[in-house]
């Protein structure tokens, strides 16, 4: 069993990200589970999603508590949140920020776990034209995860995307390119 | 069989998709409200053939759906707890007149206090409704049941709730193995009606004031009815799983063959179980696990058959009957075993009301005192809680 | 008369047919009866249209008697009568 928790405010598209990721690991042949947070979700508010990933069925329906994976979404969450709860001691933690690694692993004052960053807003600017992290943040899981593939990521994250945005094939172009990007660019 | 990635709430709203109703009365409610906000958008973009009513409460929501049952309509709606309790007085309506339809019913605690969240009061107050109730473990569960449910209410005539867990189930996403459609309309076939305003040249009186001298036989063949139920979901279950390979009973017993000690759920935890039987297993706990799906009718029988070999049980209950006597499901079964030879030990743990997380730890827990109790033959709390603050 | 049994009635409690008041006869109730003078009456309808039970009779838009067989007696048609041409006396049987 492989759990991801993601961090984000409500609006830059955690629960997306979660559901998208799950859905492209179902296309190789996964089991999933992918849920946000039970609660209402305002604009801005710190919000939590889920990702659950097996080689078998799933049957557990309690929320995640020791994820394998943790992402942040946005790095002032870091501030007010604690993210690194419950962080397996060899587990990963993905922060969408322009500082380093190693720079990030002092703040949260982590030990054991691996610390990854990217600039996911940037790119997302540069790609997009809009600073919505959520789809570059699901390149840079692909790299350190290493449950799918990146052609697997964007091969299933395409047809969803263009079922979403079938009169603006430029939105779909931008994602995939943010994707490739933050996939190669991911530091840790 | 396509597989599809869809919440819970997508699920049934694609199961009622495919269902193709002839009539669905509905009124929005958290977190059943995407069940009807789905469907409606079905509506409007021309995918199913039926009439949408938006009403504007659940009182007439079932209202509305009664009337479209008697006219000779298949019918279904959606709602969750308040909007269940405000449908109550016409929930007996429905099963009295021997109305079939499908409530797609997402289980939610009652207020006050207010909450949104999983627990289930809703659908356990109305358990003396006189209609049918089938609880889901997860999304594909809850599809499956819906689609088995027309057949279920149209055989038996009397109306049938399915139910999910608000939001654990509700809003996850997992991957569904779908019917075609021409699969479903095969298997739901032709509707099926007791009778029908609508015939032509055949006026008939339904609803009539009914008296001292004629009420007690219409109540009892309503219990016949109900009776008449277990044999039905049976038979329904096994054509369904020749279709599929999922075979669906009115329970699921999971590692009971050789268990001594036994865990009864319901509903998403039943799944978290099968993790803390695993659990227990490791540690040599003979535990086993009896997943109840069908609640109303309550198959008592067969249950109890079930539980031959068991020494102790622990009933889960996610929601109080406020008797002070525990959960529903411990009282029901209970009273079921009164009559075996050999009385079980029974203790209550009543969990996640108001959507309290409820994790494999707290049922292995769970597990290692119902152990106890059977090693040393003693109870020192029949009824207790999982998760609450002293 | 025996009355059936659970097994024999309709699903539902439905009744297998309408208008099932009519088998019901409902003139023994009565204590006062409505007696109509033709004379007097002009067919204005008054009675018929306030009638509880649907017992004025009427051909071609005219008046032409009272059904007893369901009349109650309540006397509602002869305070409404305009020409006092119904008139209530005490029922003889």
């Amino acid at each position: 069993m492989f759990e991801i928790r993601w961090h984000g405010r409500g609006g830059q598209g955690a629960k997306t990200a979660a559901l998208l990721f799950g859905n492209a690991c179902m296309a190789t042949g996964k089991y999933f589970q992918a849920f946000p947070e039970y609660g209402p979700e305002r604009m801005g508010a710190p919000v939590l999603a889920f990702d659950r990933l097996s080689d078998t069925p799933i049957t557990i329906h309690c929320g995640i508590e020791t994820p394998d994976v943790v992402i942040v979404l946005d790095p002032t969450l870091i501030e007010t949140q604690n993210v690194k709860q419950g962080l397996k001691k060899d587990g990963k933690i993905l922060i969408n920020t322009a500082e380093s690694p190693s720079f990030m692993k002092d703040k949260l004052g982590l030990d054991t776990q691996k610390v990854f960053t990217v600039d996911a807003s940037t790119i997302a600017k540069e790609c997009l034209g809009k600073e919505i992290p959520n789809t570059p943040m699901l390149g840079a899981l692909t790299k350190i995860a290493g449950l799918i593939s990146l052609d697997d990521l964007i091969k299933d994250s395409k047809v969803k995307l263009e079922k979403k945005f079938r009169r603006t094939p430029e939105i779909v172009e931008g994602n995939i390119a943010s994707i490739k990007r933050a996939y190669e660019e991911v530091k840790g | 069989m396509p597989i599809k990635a869809l919440t819970g709430n997508e699920a049934m709203a694609e199961a009622m998709r495919q269902i193709n109703p002839d009539v669905v009365a509905a009124y929005p409610i958290t977190p059943a409200t995407e069940v009807v906000q789905l469907f409606a958008q079905f509506v409007a973009d021309g995918k199913v053939d039926t009439e949408f009513v938006a009403v504007e409460s659940e009182h007439s929501a079932l209202s509305a759906c009664i009337g479209a049952a008697a006219a000779g309509g298949r019918v279904m709606t959606s709602t969750a707890s308040q909007g269940l309790a405000l449908m109550h007085e016409m929930l007996y309506i429905a099963s009295g007149l021997r109305l079939p339809m499908v409530i797609c019913e997402v289980n939610r605690s009652m207020s006050a206090p207010i909450n949104i969240h999983c627990d289930h009061s809703d659908t356990m107050g109305s358990r003396e409704s006189g209609w049918i109730q089938i609880f889901s473990e997860d999304s594909q569960e809850a599809y499956d049941s819906v689609i088995q449910a027309i057949r279920i209410s149209e055989q038996a005539f009397l109306p049938c709730m399915v139910s999910l867990d608000g939001f654990i189930i509700s809003h996850c996403m997992q991957g569904i193995n779908e019917l075609t459609d021409t699969e479903v309309q095969e298997f739901i076939g032709e509707h099926k009606t007791p009778y029908s305003l609508l015939m032509d040249g055949h006026p008939f009186t339904i609803g009539a004031l009914d008296l001292q001298d004629y009420f007690f036989e219409h109540k009892r063949a309503q219990i016949e009815a109900m009776e008449n139920v277990l044999p039905i979901i049976k038979s329904v279950g096994k054509e369904f799983s020749k279709r599929t390979k999922r075979g669906y009973g009115f329970f699921e017993e999971y590692m009971l063959g050789d268990a001594d000690i036994c865990l009864i759920a319901l509903g998403s935890c039943a799944g978290t179980a099968k993790v803390a039987i695993q659990e227990l297993r490791d540690k040599g706990i003979k535990a086993g696990l009896l997943k109840l799906r069908v609640m109303r009718p309550f198959p008592y029988k067969e249950i109890v058959s079930a539980l031959f070999n068991i020494k102790a049980i622990a009933v889960l209950d996610r929601s109080t009957s406020m008797s002070t006597m525990g959960g529903p499901v411990f009282i029901e079964l209970r009273s079921a075993l009164y009559d075996n030879p050999v009385h079980p030990l029974m203790v209550n743990y009543i969990y996640g009301l108001g959507g309290r997380d409820i994790f494999p730890r707290d049922i292995v827990e769970v597990g290692q005192k119902l152990e106890n109790i059977k090693r040393t033959g003693k109870i020192e709390k029949m009824i207790d809680y999982i998760g609450v603050r002293e | 008369m025996t009355k059936p049994g659970w097994r024999d009635l309709a699903i539902g409690a439905i009744l297998e047919k309408g208008g099932t008041a009519l088998e019901f006869k409902t003139g023994d109730w009565r204590t006062y009866k409505p007696i109509w003078s033709q004379e007097k009456c002009t067919s204005c309808l008054f009675c018929f249209i306030y009638c509880p039970d649907f017992c004025i009779e009427i051909e071609d838009g005219k008046m032409i008697g009272i059904n007893y067989d369901y009349c109650k007696g309540c006397g509602i048609c002869k305070e409404i009568c305009p020409k006092q041409a119904i008139e209530m006396i005490l029922e003889r049987r």
